[in-house]
């Protein structure tokens, strides 16, 4: 099974390719709608802005083929802004459009506390049960690199984290699974949750 | 759920190979970056900084092709720079493999390339690099390897930087580095309260306690130091179970 990476130009990408080929994972780039309407498994990976990628998104026309991967029940994980692309919108781009997967915006963490939420923290679960942290022990600590955040409640929040306000940390419903922090970056625990989605895929 | 305190092994380089120096000059050669940043990732590093401190006389491809080797050799993030003047350069750097970009010189001499770097990356690529150094009314910022005196005062620029979109400042004292006398606690505090961002402080540490201070004291959001963690005196899972056990919340891998 290979892993289409969706390329539309993401600084993470490399980082994300490279972890997955670590662990055994064969990957392809997908840059064209057609890459998508064949994949098996999909990523996501995603830093900085939403409306950068959303706008790559649709100008590489990738967004209908996406769409109709997620509803297919293609296994998909988005990281970073890949989660928050799932949400309806998000404050950091109010004319901007997500994907609607999830209901909600994408919110501003309180400027109560340093922005970004940048560096190593722990999760609490909210949900036990889930995929992506299975074999993962409590209190294990994950990189976060961002200020925006999935704050709302919802039935696929798997873990929160807290940065002066509870957001989603991982997310899962279906086939469709996120994570807000960067495996690709999270040593150890990060690989796990990537080899948990490549067992998920499988 | 805290956010941990982070423990960052900074790489100057010449390009290729790691230097060591006093107050940046007198540089020795101290290894091969790709081997450290290994040691680094399997020691409990949350983070690894690459400069490039010959930038400005050496071409930048063996600069780059360090980066790849070393972003190779991690699963934990990598920052790099060291004379980046304009956006084209930092891609290159991101792209071959770096998650953030660090800006110094060239940030002084035209402030523009902060937000044009962020624009394109988000702020969280962004780090500005200031080189601070004591003087009568304050802290002084110096360019060019620490060479050079500028107008601007460390706590302003620091706050301007912060506004034109960096996302993290990553602050020397010029009077610290190379010297072992502990991190300047006070310089990180006047900063680090001054911006709503993370400050790394660097310069001047030796021993467990100075990070201990400049955590607690200097309100710094992570640390980094260079020879102490190249040299094997100091290992970084000891020093992180030093912090734990004094109520830092650091991360300690299993």
């Amino acid at each position: 099974m290979k892993i289409a990476l969706v390329d539309y130009g993401a600084g993470n990408i490399p980082s994300v390719e490279r972890a997955l080929v670590r662990l055994g994972a064969e990957t392809q780039r997908a840059a064209r709608a057609a890459d998508l309407e064949s994949a098996e498994a999909i990523v996501l990976p995603g830093v900085g802005h939403f409306a950068a990628m959303m706008r790559a998104l649709e100008k590489q026309e990738l967004l209908p083929a996406l769409r109709a991967a997620l509803t297919r029940g293609v296994p998909f994980l988005g990281i970073c802004v890949g989660l928050q692309a799932l949400y309806e919108s998000s404050e950091e781009a109010p004319e901007t459009a997500g994907l609607g997967i999830f209901a909600g915006t994408i919110r501003q963490l309180p400027a109560t506390s340093k922005l970004p939420h940048m560096g190593w923290n722990t999760l609490q679960e909210s949900r036990p049960g889930g995929v992506l942290l299975r074999d993962v022990p409590a209190e294990t600590y994950f990189y976060f690199a961002h200020s925006y955040a999935a704050t709302g409640e919802g039935a696929q929040t798997v873990a929160k984290c807290d940065h002066a306000a509870n957001f989603a940390a991982v997310i899962e419903q279906g086939n469709i699974l996120a994570v807000q922090f960067h495996p690709e970056k999270s040593g150890e625990a990060g690989a796990q949750v990537l080899r948990n989605f490549l067992e998920f895929a499988r | 759920m805290t956010l941990a305190r982070r423990i960052i092994p900074c790489l100057d380089t010449d390009g290729k190979r790691v230097v060591k120096g006093v107050q940046f000059v007198g540089l020795r050669d101290a290894g091969d970056p790709a081997a450290l940043s290994a040691r680094y990732n399997r020691e409990g590093a949350d983070e690894v900084v690459v400069l490039d401190i010959a930038a400005s006389r050496d071409g930048r491809p063996t600069f780059l092709e360090t980066i790849r080797r070393v972003a190779a050799e991690l699963s934990i993030p990598l920052t790099a720079g060291g004379g980046i003047g304009a956006l084209d350069e930092a891609r290159a750097v991101l792209r071959a493999g770096a998650d953030k970009v660090t800006l110094n010189t060239a940030a002084v001499h035209r402030p523009e390339l902060i937000s044009e770097i962020a624009d394109e990356f988000g702020s969280q690529a962004v780090v500005l690099a200031i080189d601070a150094k004591r003087d009568r009314d304050g802290w002084r910022v110096f360019v060019r390897g620490g060479h050079e005196a500028t107008d601007l005062e460390a706590v302003d620029w620091a706050r301007e930087g912060v506004e034109r979109g960096a996302g993290e400042i990553l602050l020397t004292s010029i009077d610290r580095d190379g010297t072992g006398a502990g991190f300047n606690c006070e310089l990180t505090a006047a900063v680090s309260r001054a911006v709503r961002v993370p400050v790394i402080a660097s310069g001047g540490a030796r021993i467990p306690e100075d990070f201990l201070a400049v955590f607690q004291e200097g309100c710094a959001d992570a640390a980094l130091a260079a020879s102490i963690f190249h040299d094997g005196i100091q290992p970084i899972i000891a020093l992180k179970q030093f912090l734990a056990a004094r109520g830092v919340s650091v991360r300690i891998s299993r």
